[in-house]
C-alpha cells in the first residue's frame, strides 16, 4: 500500500471522524485558531515594523561612508575614553581625500552645531546648524523644494547664503515663502536660496528635516573656528562599496601616518551599522514576542493532543477490528496523525480569515501586511503542531494488541 | 494476570486440513478463545510453533502477522464489528483497502461479493440501517472478499435470534459446501452439531476431536 494511498484513506477518515464530532472539533480547533492568531499577528507587527525601519534609515544612504572621530555604536566606557583620545579630523584631510580616493563619487566635510535662528519677530531654537560644501547636496541625498543648494563658489567664497531643510522653514517661516528672506544665525544674516523636500526618518543629529546649511567657511566665521568635523563620502557605486571602505581606510591611515599594525584612530560609519544594530534589538524584542504568543499556540497543541487521546480511546474497538482484517501499525499510526493535522490545518485556515482583516485594521496605526511568506508559515506552523500534538496518541493507537482492543467496549 | 503466570493452552497439538468445517467447542475460561486468536494470527504462541499454509506463522513480526491476516484469514465476529460510520460497501472493501487493491478493481469485488450474500439492495446502508442478520452477513463478505484460507467465526449467532441465526449457519454449510475452510468457535451443542468434525477444549487441552455424525 502505498504512501500516497494511505494518504487518500487517512484523510477520508479523518474528515468522517471530525464531521461525526462537529462539537468536539470546533472546540478543539478554537484552541489552534487562537494560537495562529496571535502568531500570525505578532509576526506581522515585526513585519510592519522591521520594513518602516528600514525605510526611514534608507535616507542615510546605503552607499555613504561617514569618517568620524568615533564609531556610531560605543560599546564600552574604554572604548569611549579612548575614541575623546583620537586626533581631531581636519579640513585639511578633507581636501586630501578629495584629491586621493578613486572610488568616491564626493567627498563633503560637515560640521554642525545646534542654535537659534531669527526671522523678523520669530526664533527658533534648538535647530541645527551644519557647515559644509557644496558636495553635501550628493552626499546627503537631499532634494531640493524651491530655490536651490548652495553653489561651489558660494562654499568657496564663503557669501552668507543658506539652505534650509523642510521643518526648519515651515517652523519659522510659517506660511511665508523663505527663498529671497533675510534670516539670522548667530550673529549673522543669512540670505535663504533654498528649501529642501521633505525626508522623514532620521540620522545623526536629528534629520535634514531640521537644518540650517550654510558655507563652511561661513560657518568657521560665525559659530566655530575649529569645529569637529565629520567627512561624508559618497562611494561611486553601491556593489564597490567595501572596496571603496577599504580604500577610504587605506588613505585615512596614511594621511594620519599610523604604521601596520597599529589600530586606526578614526572610525568608518556606515548604514549598515544601523541595520546591525537595529537587527540585534529588534530581534530579541520581535523572539521574545513571539515566544509569548507562541505560548498559545503551544496551549493550543496541548489541547490537540488530549483530544486525540479521547478519540483513540474511544475508538479501541474500530482499532482492534481495523488490525484484525489488517491494518498495519504504520497505517493506524498515519491514519490519527493525518486527524489531529487535519483539525489543526482547518484551525490555521480559519486563523488566517480571522487575522486578515485584523491585519487590514492593524495597517492603520503602523504598516502591516499578511504577506505570502507569514501565510504561509502560519499554514505550516498549524500542521506542524497537529503532527506534534497528534502523534503520542496515534503512537499509542498504533501499539494495540489488537486481541485487547477487540475485548474493549 | 497478577503475579502468576496463567496458561491459557497447554500443550495443544492441532491439524487442520483445508475444506474442513470444524467447530471449536469448550466452556468459557477453557482456552478456546486463546485458541482462535492463535488460529487467526492476532497472537503469537508463548512456546510451540504454528504453520498456516506452509509459513511459519508463528515466528512472525506485527507487520508479518498483519498482512497475513489480512490475506489468509476471515474474521467473523459475535458483535460483527462494522465500522459504525461506513457503509455496507465500504465496511466489505477494508481488507481490499489493507491489501492496496485499486479502488475501480476493489469496488467490483466488493460489491460482487456483497450480492453473493444476498446484501445487493443494501449496499449503502450503514450498519444502524441494517438488521442484525444483515449485518452479519455483511461481516461474511468482508471476510470473504480477499479470499482467505480460513474463515474464522466466533460465536456467529451469539446476538442473533434463532431464525436469523438459521439464516448465517445455512450460509456458512454453503460457503462450506463450495470448499471453504471454516473454524467455528461457539459454546452451543446445536451450533457445533452443524459442522462436520467438533474439537472439545477443557482447560487448556484438547478433551475431544470427533467427527460429526449426522
Amino acid at each position: 500500500m502505498n504512501w500516497f494511498i494511505e494518504l487518500r484513506e487517512g484523510l477520508s477518515i479523518s474528515w468522517g471522524a471530525i464531521r461525526a464530532n462537529k462539537l468536539r472539533s470546533a472546540l478543539t480547533t478554537l484552541g489552534i485558531v487562537i494560537g495562529v492568531v496571535t502568531v500570525t499577528l505578532m509576526g506581522t507587527a515585526i513585519q510592519g515594523l522591521n520594513g518602516s525601519f528600514l525605510k526611514s534609515i534608507s535616507s542615510i544612504g546605503a552607499d555613504v561612508l561617514f569618517v568620524d572621530q568615533a564609531s556610531w555604536f560605543i560599546h564600552t566606557p574604554q572604548e569611549w575614553i579612548e575614541s575623546q583620545k583620537r586626533p581631531a579630523l581636519t579640513l585639511a584631510m578633507a581636501e586630501e581625500l578629495e584629491k586621493q580616493l578613486t572610488l568616491a563619487a564626493a567627498v563633503a566635510p560637515v560640521a554642525s552645531d545646534q542654535a537659534t535662528i531669527q526671522y523678523k519677530k520669530r526664533h527658533s531654537a534648538g535647530v541645527t546648524i551644519v557647515g559644509t560644501t557644496e558636495n553635501y547636496e550628493r552626499t546627503s541625498g537631499l532634494t531640493v523644494a524651491a530655490g536651490r543648494f548652495l553653489t561651489a563658489g558660494e562654499c568657496r567664497g564663503g557669501r552668507p547664503v543658506c539652505v534650509m531643510g523642510a521643518d526648519a522653514a515651515t517652523n519659522l517661516f510659517l506660511n511665508d515663502p523663505p527663498v529671497g528672506q533675510k534670516i539670522i544665525v548667530g550673529p549673522h544674516q543669512f540670505e535663504v536660496v533654498g528649501v529642501l523636500d521633505k525626508m522623514g526618518g532620521f540620522a545623526e543629529n536629528g534629520g535634514i528635516d531640521d537644518q540650517v546649511i550654510i558655507p563652511l567657511p561661513q560657518y568657521n566665521h560665525a559659530i566655530e573656528e575649529n569645529p569637529s568635523y565629520e567627512f561624508q563620502v559618497k562611494a561611486g557605486r553601491l556593489d564597490q562599496m567595501d572596496d571603496a571602505r577599504e580604500e577610504l581606510r587605506a588613505v585615512m591611515r596614511r594621511l594620519r601616518h599610523l604604521a601596520p599594525g597599529v589600530p586606526d584612530n578614526f572610525a568608518i560609519n556606515q548604514q549598515d551599522q544601523f541595520l546591525e544594530m537595529f537587527h540585534q534589538v529588534g530581534g530579541t524584542i520581535g523572539a521574545v514576542g513571539l515566544f509569548i504568543t507562541g505560548l498559545s499556540l503551544f496551549v493550543g497543541g496541548i489541547g490537540i493532543m488530549n483530544i486525540m487521546f479521547v478519540s483513540v480511546a474511544e475508538r479501541t474497538r474500530e482499532i482492534g477490528v481495523r488490525k484484525a482484517i489488517g491494518a498495519k501499525r504504520r497505517t493506524i499510526l498515519l491514519q490519527f496523525l493525518i486527524e489531529a493535522a487535519c483539525i489543526c490545518l482547518l484551525g490555521g485556515i480559519i486563523a488566517l480569515g480571522i487575522a486578515w482583516p485584523v491585519t487590514l485594521l492593524l495597517n492603520q496605526i503602523m504598516p502591516a501586511t499578511l504577506s505570502p511568506l507569514i501565510v504561509g508559515i502560519a499554514l505550516l506552523v498549524s500542521l506542524l503542531t497537529g503532527l506534534l500534538s497528534g502523534f503520542f496518541p496515534a503512537w499509542r493507537a498504533a501499539r494495540m494488541n489488537p486481541v485487547d482492543a477487540l475485548r474493549n467496549e | 494476570m497478577g503475579t502468576e503466570t496463567v496458561h491459557a493452552l497447554r500443550k495443544v497439538s492441532l491439524e487442520i486440513q483445508k475444506g474442513e468445517y470444524v467447530a471449536i467447542m469448550g466452556p468459557s475460561g477453557s482456552g478456546k478463545s486463546t485458541l482462535m486468536n492463535l488460529l487467526g494470527c492476532l497472537d503469537t504462541p508463548t512456546g510451540g510453533s504454528y504453520e498456516l499454509n506452509g509459513l511459519r506463522v508463528s515466528e512472525m513480526n506485527d507487520n508479518q502477522l498483519a498482512e497475513i491476516r489480512n490475506r489468509e484469514i476471515g474474521f467473523i465476529f459475535q458483535t460483527f464489528n462494522l465500522l459504525p460510520r461506513s457503509d455496507a460497501l465500504r465496511n466489505v472493501e477494508l481488507p481490499l483497502i489493507y491489501a492496496g487493491v485499486s479502488p475501480s478493481q476493489r469496488r467490483k469485488t466488493a460489491l460482487k461479493v456483497l450480492t453473493s450474500v444476498g446484501l445487493a439492495d443494501r449496499v449503502h446502508h450503514k450498519p444502524n440501517e441494517l438488521s442484525g442478520g444483515q449485518r452479519q452477513r455483511v461481516a461474511v463478505a468482508r471476510a470473504l472478499v480477499n479470499h482467505p484460507s480460513i474463515l474464522l467465526a466466533d460465536e456467529p449467532t451469539g446476538n442473533l435470534d434463532s431464525k436469523t441465526g438459521a439464516e448465517i449457519m445455512a450460509l456458512f454449510e454453503n460457503l462450506a459446501s463450495k470448499g471453504n475452510t471454516i473454524i467455528v468457535v461457539t459454546h452451543e451443542e446445536d451450533i457445533a452439531r452443524q459442522s462436520r468434525r467438533i474439537i472439545r477444549i477443557r482447560d487448556g487441552l484438547i478433551a475431544s476431536d470427533e467427527t460429526v455424525t449426522r
